[in-house]
């Protein structure tokens, strides 16, 4: 039949190209007898067509594997017509059309050629109707049909749409099409279809024990799937192996299942990373406790949002790029807020932690309120550019974007700030100030101007964060309280004063948390966590990594 | 011994306090139950609540007082066992309701038909009795309190440490009371209350009742903490508060001092929250909000710490501007609230008592100084 | 060591302590006699201070043995508990209740009943106040009694805490450089108030003035990395070579 379509379609072209006279004649001579073969599939195929307007909803089945055993792809559109429902009987003779409308009247479409026939009254035609048997039947036909397309995509899709919808009948056709198909990817799948169908079909046990085997590779959800309706289709000799297959899969799925979590927990880790490292900066590192902390996050969030804003509205076409512009300017705006809280609030109050701690509640208010005024108490609307958007498989993990990057990002942050404090010079002043501020300030380094800088770093970050939080979560007033609480106890947890132990702490809480998610649910699971915290600390008060020895009391 | 204790309570400033209180609890039922309407002594209903609520809240922060002006122990979570207590009222509450509910269940309080419960759950046995309830209104926020202190001071859990994982305490109870299996009625808490021992809780006399017992009760937790304070035991509070290894050295066991007024100061709060709930008519999950706990300390660091009778002023007066100006400009609350919270802290860090205290104390000492140099230059 | 551990009064044996890989202590062994004045130097880092830590419980050695009056175990029990037994520290920076009294230091300090109910109910018995009156008398701030300890000059801070230690009626008294930030004069009433406290008392002085220590005229122990340098009269051991290196310097 493929055959017939080739000359169908080279024949013009055989004219210009060919200039001999005898090659002429020899070709046109072949091209006539595929000329007539094709026109002998031609009512072959129409008859097959008309079949489908016959009888009950069996009789229609039994046309369309007729037509799916065609293997004729000109069959494809009436399918899927026919599933569609736009697929019409003539009364008169029983011939099969698709319609269009022509206002009272509809124009009468061969649905094989869709070439636009006679216009017919609405009286003169009935709809062939479907139900779900009928559409399940065509899928699988249209599965088998298009195995054989050009089109490497399209056969793929084919081949999933068999593996899908299995049946005995398109068996033969698949393994046509596997006898031809070269892409290794699309043999893959076209071999799982072919067990799958196998299995329905009426084949040797031994030929079924391979195909279960096939499909116990595959080993994701769709496998358990299949081999479960299998299950309960096969003789009782294969059961066994089956179950054996099934049992075998499920396990593999309990693996993914906790590297799934694992990934979710890394994910929330380096939310929790984001947020708290800025706060490991002004509380590990300064002893300043900034409960206003959260609502640089939410500055960072909101600095997106009007840079997405003004983007959208005066260069839509740098879209993609509004992260990377939000970014710095998330900085810089942040961590300009913090100096100013530095320089007007907080360093009246250093060696005083619990009052800060009121005073940047006091601020945080502020800060919320100011916000809420200014761009309303409701969720503002953030967008993902297409590279942070959609997901990809890895294995049996499935992996957004977003959070790939959000990993990506923490860590990258992470690292520069290590880098900072570790290598530059203003590192270095910065942990000379705050081991001894005294001797650091007599040896000619500028503590308040340290102090303010440190503090604006750590603001800076945690605006920074709020960039990349805006693509996970709400951008509300509320934005940092939620952060809040939870980054605290990744810094107590892991250790005040040391970088590594909130890495560590972020991390470590954020698999915790997703592991107890699915025993205790989210809400409950968080409580634990929480309850865990407060145990932790009464084992361990000053955190994983704890400073020991005289240094403490100082 | 208890006499001597409470006798000794009472200074000149504290009786004035416990004066003006005990006048307020008769003389505020007076104003609305026996004068007039027309006249312009009289005390609407509302107010009285409302004044109500304000003593509940003078009482907790007089509780976090207790343990943050004296024993410097700065508790984020104070208002969780405000909460806790206002519950175990609560259910009290919701069990006279009986078949007037919505669904006209007996047994059941209404939104444990709604969620289909066949039967009370175990711990809300016992609720049906004012005395149990009571009783519960103590004992739950006080073991709390004892436990969580046990294991906290026990190992040397102090400052910022401290009053970050009571916040996270309240945070924890916040989300768990939100969850509808806890049997707390959930998001909505426990409202649509009907009777308390008996007298309608909607009725002029019963609200005025309410009144008074708060003002009585507040001023019986003013002596008590009075007396706690002027003891020897007050002393060593104030010791661990400014140097806490000194007190250990000494032979003090910290963590038991510790321990015990946390706990009664978490008791104390538990009345505050009983006595709020039939005031105010609700009792939800939002009162274990973190922010919560956090405006106490700002009343009470705006009365004084470390005063008693300046977190009573500093309550009263926060809730009045905060229902003045919600009232008023309601957008500009927070601006002032957070406002206050810095200004407090930089301006006024003794607040209000405190500083008032430190003038006079200045003033005396001005005086005493020009008394004394004219005998000097003779 | 050659003594027998049940006639001592404080009994240190192979006491090691390390911070972070930082041996704090390193075998550290030392012995106080009953109603001994002993005079402690050595550089700073010496372990001079983590010693004491350890003696009242704030620290807990990594190994090695404390004994308390030959038999009571110091690394098993808590500061309060060792405080209850009779032992009293004076910290390097003097520490006192600030916003309290004079009167009212003192009379937390006493050594009586310390539990929750008894401070409760606590009333001042005439026996207590002749007692606190006669501390007061010694540490020569009896003029003071009424005034906030906050308002005392830096020395009389110092005496106001060795007026505390008194009242505990410690068995041992540890003093952690008690004339630093003093005047001459200051310095030498301290020594001389010591000596008058070690008549009924054992005491241990740590001390960088040496000028302070021969005033004293005790047995002088030097520390150097956290174990004994030398020990015996003030003489003998700063003739020590060892003990000029590390500490007297050339």
């Amino acid at each position: 039949m493929q055959a017939g379509v080739r000359g169908f379609q080279c024949t013009p072209a055989s004219f210009k190209l060919v200039t001999s006279m005898t090659i002429r004649t020899a070709i046109l001579t072949l091209c006539l007898l595929l000329q007539a073969a094709f026109a002998q599939a031609q009512t072959d195929l129409r008859s097959s067509v008309d079949a489908l307007g016959q009888g009950k909803f069996a009789d229609v089945e039994a046309a369309i594997t007729v037509l799916a055993k065609t293997g004729d792809p000109k069959a494809v559109p009436v399918l899927e017509a026919l599933a569609a429902g736009d697929l019409y009987t003539r009364k008169s003779d029983a011939r099969v059309f698709m319609t269009r409308a022509a206002g009272d009247d509809v124009i009468l479409i061969d649905p094989i050629t869709g070439v636009e026939d006679a216009t017919a009254p609405k009286a003169s035609v009935q709809k062939i109707r479907v139900n779900n048997t009928v559409r399940r039947a065509v899928r699988t036909a249209l599965g088998g049909l298009t195995l054989l397309s050009p089109e490497r995509q399209t056969r793929l899709a084919a081949a999933q749409s068999v593996l899908m919808a299995p049946s005995g009948e398109v068996l033969d056709l698949v393994e046509t099409a596997l006898a031809t198909e070269k892409d290794a990817d699309v043999r893959r799948v076209m071999e799982e279809a072919r067990a799958a169908s196998l299995l329905k079909s009426d084949r040797s046990t031994d030929e079924k024990k391979q195909a279960i085997e096939t499909i116990r590779q595959r080993g994701d959800r769709d496998a358990l799937g299949i081999l479960s309706s299998a299950l309960g289709s096969v003789d009782e000799t294969l059961r066994p192996d089956v179950e054996r297959a099934i049992a075998g899969i499920e396990e593999r799925q309990a693996l993914w299942n906790a590297g799934q979590n694992v990934w979710y927990g890394i994910s929330l880790g380096s939310v929790l990373l984001l947020a708290a490292i800025g706060l490991a900066v002004t509380f590990g590192v300064m002893g300043i406790i900034n409960m206003a902390h959260g609502e640089m996050v939410m500055l960072g969030a909101y600095t997106t949002f009007v840079v997405q804003d003004v983007i959208r509205t005066r260069y839509p076409d740098m879209f993609e790029w509004s992260l990377a512009i939000a970014l710095p300017l998330a900085f810089l705006f942040t961590a300009f807020i913090g100096l100013v809280i530095e320089r007007g609030v907080i360093r009246f109050l250093y060696g005083r932690p619990l009052e800060t701690l009121l005073a940047t509640w006091g601020l945080s208010l502020i800060l919320q309120q100011a916000v809420r005024s200014l761009f309303g108490p409701t969720n503002r609307e953030v967008g993902n550019p297409t590279w942070m958007s959609g997901a990809f498989e890895l294995g049996g993990l499935t992996i957004t974007w977003n959070r790939l990057w959000i990993v990506v990002f923490s860590l990258s942050v992470f690292l520069a700030l290590l880098a900072v404090l570790k290598r530059s010079s203003f590192g270095l002043q910065m942990r000379a100030v705050t081991q001894n501020r005294r001797m650091a300030s007599s040896m000619g380094i500028r503590t308040p101007y340290v102090d303010a800088a440190t503090f604006a770093l750590g603001s800076g970050i945690a605006g920074m964060a709020g960039v990349a939080l805006s693509q996970i979560d709400n951008v509300s007033p509320n934005l940092g309280q939620s952060y809040i609480i939870d980054s605290f106890m990744v810094v107590v947890f892991g250790g005040v004063g040391n970088l590594w132990g909130t890495l560590v702490g972020a991390f470590s809480l954020g698999i915790l948390n997703k592991f107890l998610e699915p025993y205790a649910g989210a809400v409950l699971g968080k409580i634990f966590v929480l309850v865990l915290i407060i145990l932790f600390i009464q084992k361990r008060p000053r955190g994983l990594f704890a400073l020991k020895g005289r240094a403490v009391d100082a | 011994m208890i006499t001597a204790f409470l006798l000794r309570a009472l200074d000149r400033n504290i009786l004035i306090a416990i004066a003006a209180l005990l006048i307020v609890a008769a003389l505020v039922p007076v104003l609305n139950l026996l004068v007039p309407p027309t006249s312009p002594f009289h005390i609407p209903t509302y107010i009285v609540s409302l004044m109500g609520k304000y003593l509940t809240y003078a009482m907790l922060a007089l509780a976090l007082d207790l343990v943050w002006g004296f024993c410097g122990i700065l508790s984020l979570g104070h208002a969780a066992f405000f909460a806790l207590g206002g519950y175990a009222m609560g259910m009290y509450l919701a069990r006279q309701i009986g078949a007037r509910g919505t669904y006209g269940n007996a047994l059941l309080p209404d939104f444990m038909v709604f969620l289909n419960w066949k039967e009370l759950p175990w711990y809300w046995t016992g609720f049906d009795h004012f005395w149990f309830a009571a009783l519960m209104v103590l004992a739950v926020p006080g073991l709390l309190a004892f436990v969580f202190g046990w294991f906290a001071f026990r190992s040397r859990v102090t400052g910022v440490y401290l009053s970050i994982i009571t916040q996270a305490m309240t945070y924890a109870l916040l989300l768990a009371f939100f969850r509808n299996e806890m049997g707390f009625g959930g998001n909505n808490g426990l409202t649509d209350f009907k009777d308390i021992l008996g007298f309608n809780i909607q009725a002029g006399g019963t609200r005025n009742a309410l009144f008074a017992a708060t003002a009585v009760a507040l001023a019986f937790s003013l002596l008590v903490a009075s007396g706690i304070v002027r003891s020897k035991f007050g002393k060593v509070l104030v010791g661990v508060r400014d140097a806490e290894s000194r007190t250990r050295f000494l032979g003090y066991r910290v963590e038991n001092i510790k321990l015990f007024t946390f706990t009664v100061s978490a008791m104390m709060a538990g009345v505050a929250g009983a006595l709020y709930v039939p005031q105010v008519g609700i009792i939800n999950p939002g009162e274990f909000a973190p922010a919560n706990s956090i405006e106490v300390v700002i009343w009470t660091a705006v009365g004084g710490r470390g005063t008693l009778i300046g977190p009573i002023i500093g309550a009263v007066l926060v809730n009045f501007g905060k229902s003045v100006f919600t009232a008023a400009f309601p957008e500009f609350w927070l601006f002032a609230l957070g406002g206050l919270f810095v200004a407090v802290t930089l301006f006024l860090p003794k607040g209000i008592v405190g500083t008032w205290r430190q003038m006079r104390a200045r003033r005396r000492e001005t005086a005493r100084m020009t008394a004394a140099s004219p005998q000097a230059a003779e | 060591m050659t003594i027998s551990k049940p006639a001592t009064l404080l009994y240190l044996d192979g006491v090691s302590v390390s911070f972070d890989g930082f041996k704090a202590l390193n075998s550290l062994s030392f012995v106080v006699e009953p109603g001994e004045l002993r005079a402690i130097i050595g550089p700073n880092g010496a372990g001079k201070t983590t010693m004491m830590d350890i003696i009242t419980g704030k620290t807990r050695p990594d190994s090695g043995e404390v004994f308390f009056e030959g038999q009571i175990d110091l690394t098993k029990k808590d500061e309060a508990e060792i405080a209850q037994l009779g032992i009293g520290r004076k910290f390097q920076k003097p520490t006192v209740f600030e916003s309290h009294t004079v009167w009212d230091n003192l009379e937390l300090a006493l050594n009586r009943k310390r539990g929750v109910f008894a401070t409760l109910f606590y009333r001042l018995s005439s026996q207590d106040r002749a007692r606190i009156e006669e501390i007061l008398a010694t540490v020569r701030l009896t003029s003071r009694a009424s005034d906030l300890a906050a308002n005392l000059s830096h020395g009389q801070k110092q005496w106001l805490e060795i007026g505390m230690l008194l009242a505990q009626e410690p068995k041992l008294l540890l003093v952690d450089e008690p004339v630093a930030g003093m005047t001459d004069s200051e310095t030498v009433e301290t020594a001389i108030l010591l000596k008058e406290i070690a008549k009924t008392r054992s005491v241990v002085v740590v001390e960088h003035d040496m000028g302070f220590i021969r005033d004293l005229g005790v047995k002088v122990t030097c520390l150097a990395e956290g174990s004994v340098l030398a020990e015996g009269s003030i003489d003998f051991v700063s003739a020590d070579q060892r003990v000029i290196e590390n500490y007297l310097g050339r």
